[in-house]
């Protein structure tokens, strides 16, 4: 399938989704709905390093805090325009400011690739276990950072009050939940992209064999360098609107282990070979979890996730699209 | 004057000079010098430990020498990293077959096609010509009909195979085969030295480096052995086999 028809179906798909979603009138289906469109957002963004390079990312948080806290900054600057800006410019910046969600993502975007760089010349000499604690310590060291800046609200956290309604898509929610999926078309299709490329041949043969990759004439580092912008990128960006749905953010929630847990275990559970593992992996699992959450508690989701990632690696260490393509390929040959 | 005419008609493809690389304390490499003309088959021997697998690791840019330099084509190479270095022309199978198992036979040919030969300055390979030259090299090292298959399903001697085939899709001007056919029998060496006679034929001088003495005497017209990180000998394979520094190497003093 050509790529112009790939994202048409994909909008299809989405467009229903929110329509249907709309016909129930519900607002907690967004909300829950927009949960699990971020984690898949998360899982395919971490399934570009992670899945197809083979270098297992712990820093999810830090790059989705970025996101966050990209907005925490833009909102709080806007609430202190006057106090910021020589007094000439106080009236154009009340005109820019609040800056619209759509481009709070496209900025967080851009932070969050520049970190992604760094991070990639810091770390991408390591590999393995190594490479995977130092992620998780460049979290930390954001997060150390974030607690001590008193103008994004520091360990206080900082309150972001959304707009009651927006033109066209009436509640605020909805119109977050739409900018979710068309993120995820967003992500999917860059993953996709990637897959088929290229770049996923060079990504793949640095999963393999990174000597033997050079050998053959790849450009590893560079390859490698570009894994991590993109992946960073799309994970900043998953956590732009974040400040909006959630209205307080405190460096507790925004780090919180849970999505570097879960943006690893969403793609392993659904197979990290292809774009199609981390949206079954996120779609199951994070489904499950707002099950949980309402059913149970919120404190089951980790449970769930780990009981489950250890069953799939036992009984599919290849994830569920592997586990399915094992079975075609086993019934073709025989 | 005539001297210097042929000096540049015969300018070596590789020359290696005061090569040295060190590992701690120990010295892999003291101070070795090569040349390699075009188009030559050489042989490359010595014990274990004796600086073969450094040296190569050294030309193809997976190590980096300390001393000394190496020139390749008229340019130098030092400081270059490997994937630079096989844009060049300078190509290399490993020791233990590192195929990509995620791959297909093919498509483990594809990688160096499209990294090394389609990166190149006026050459780009549209996807059926991708096609063809993945045939066509396959069909050198007769690996054709298990193209489709994944490496995991690949005796030996196949994997062996693989290893040189997508050596050669890169279209290197020097190849260096390394230990290709450690743990072959008797009928798969010959093959290999077959093949990689053709593949010579074809135009692309190749060091090979080699136990087998058998192979290393049918395969290579000069003969250079390494002991302890030093050369020792270099010249006619017959003669240097009769050295007596080359004997007492191999079978103690």
């Amino acid at each position: 399938m050509r790529t112009p028809a790939f994202i048409l179906i994909l909008t299809a798909v989405a467009a229903a989704l929110y329509f249907a979603f709309n016909l129930v009138g519900n607002d907690y289906l967004f909300f829950a709905g927009y949960t699990v469109l971020q984690y898949i957002v998360l899982a395919t963004a971490w399934n570009i390093l992670g899945g197809y390079c083979g270098y297992v990312n712990f820093g999810s948080a830090g790059f989705f805090a970025i996101g966050v806290y990209t907005t925490v900054f833009f909102y709080a600057v806007g609430q202190s325009i006057e106090e910021i800006f020589p007094e000439f410019l106080v009236a154009p910046m009340q005109a820019i400011f609040p800056i619209p969600v759509p481009v709070l993502i496209v900025i967080a975007g851009i932070v969050a690739g520049f970190v992604g760089l760094g991070m990639g010349y810091l770390t991408l000499r390591l590999r393995g276990v190594f490479f995977a604690i130092a992620t998780l310590a460049l979290t930390v060291v954001l997060e150390t950072f974030i607690v001590n800046w008193s103008f994004v609200g520091g360990s206080r956290g900082a309150y972001v009050i959304p707009p009651n309604e927006v033109p066209i898509f009436g509640h605020f929610i909805q119109f977050l939940f739409a900018l979710m999926l068309i993120l995820v078309i967003v992500a999917l299709t860059t993953s996709r992209l990637i897959e088929r490329s290229k770049l996923g041949v060079g990504f793949a043969t640095i999963r393999d064999d990174e000597l033997a990759a050079e050998a053959s004439g790849v450009p590893t580092l560079r390859l490698k360098l570009v894994a991590t912008v993109v992946s960073g990128a799309l994970m900043g960006m998953a956590g732009a609107p974040f400040p909006y749905y959630i209205g307080y953010v405190e460096p507790g929630s925004a780090f919180s282990l849970s999505y570097a847990v879960n943006s690893i275990a969403m793609p392993m559970i659904g197979g990290t070979t292809s774009w199609v593992g981390p949206l079954v992996g996120a779609l199951l699992l994070g489904t499950l979890q707002q099950v949980a959450t309402v059913t149970i508690s919120s404190a089951a989701n980790l449970l769930i996730v780990g009981l489950l990632l250890i069953f799939f690696v036992i009984i599919a260490p290849r994830g569920i699209v592997g586990l399915i393509q094992d079975r075609w390929r086993g019934r073709s040959k025989s | 004057m005539s001297q210097v005419t042929s000096d540049t008609m015969t300018a070596p493809l590789l020359h290696i000079d005061q090569l040295g690389k060190r590992f701690g304390g120990f010295v892999a490499l003291d101070g070795v010098d090569l040349s390699v003309p075009k188009g030559q088959r050489l042989g490359l021997i010595g014990p274990n430990g004796s600086g073969k697998s450094t040296l190569v690791n050294c030309i193809c840019g997976t190590l980096q020498n300390e001393t000394g330099s190496v020139t390749f084509d008229g340019q130098k190479i030092d400081g270059m990293v490997a994937h630079q270095r096989t844009h060049h022309g300078l190509a290399r199978s490993f020791q233990l077959p590192r195929p990509f198992r995620s791959m297909t036979v093919a498509q483990n040919i594809r990688v160096p096609l499209l990294y090394t030969v389609n990166a190149r300055a006026g050459t780009h390979l549209s996807h059926s010509e991708l096609d063809d030259r993945c045939m066509e090299l396959l069909k050198l090292v007769t690996l054709d009909a298990k193209a489709g298959k994944y490496t995991t399903d690949l005796t030996q001697v196949e994997m062996r195979k693989l290893e040189l085939a997508r050596a050669m899709a890169a279209e290197p001007k020097l190849l260096i085969a390394d230990e290709s056919m450690a743990g072959l029998s008797h009928s798969e060496v010959e093959d290999i030295v077959a093949l990689l006679i053709r593949m010579n034929e074809r135009g692309v001088t190749i060091i090979m480096i080699e136990h087998i003495m058998r192979a290393v005497m049918t395969f290579s017209q000069r003969l250079v052995v390494l002991v302890s990180g030093k050369k020792i000998a270099d010249g006619r394979p017959e003669d240097v086999i009769q050295d007596k520094e080359v004997v007492g190497a191999y079978l103690g003093q």
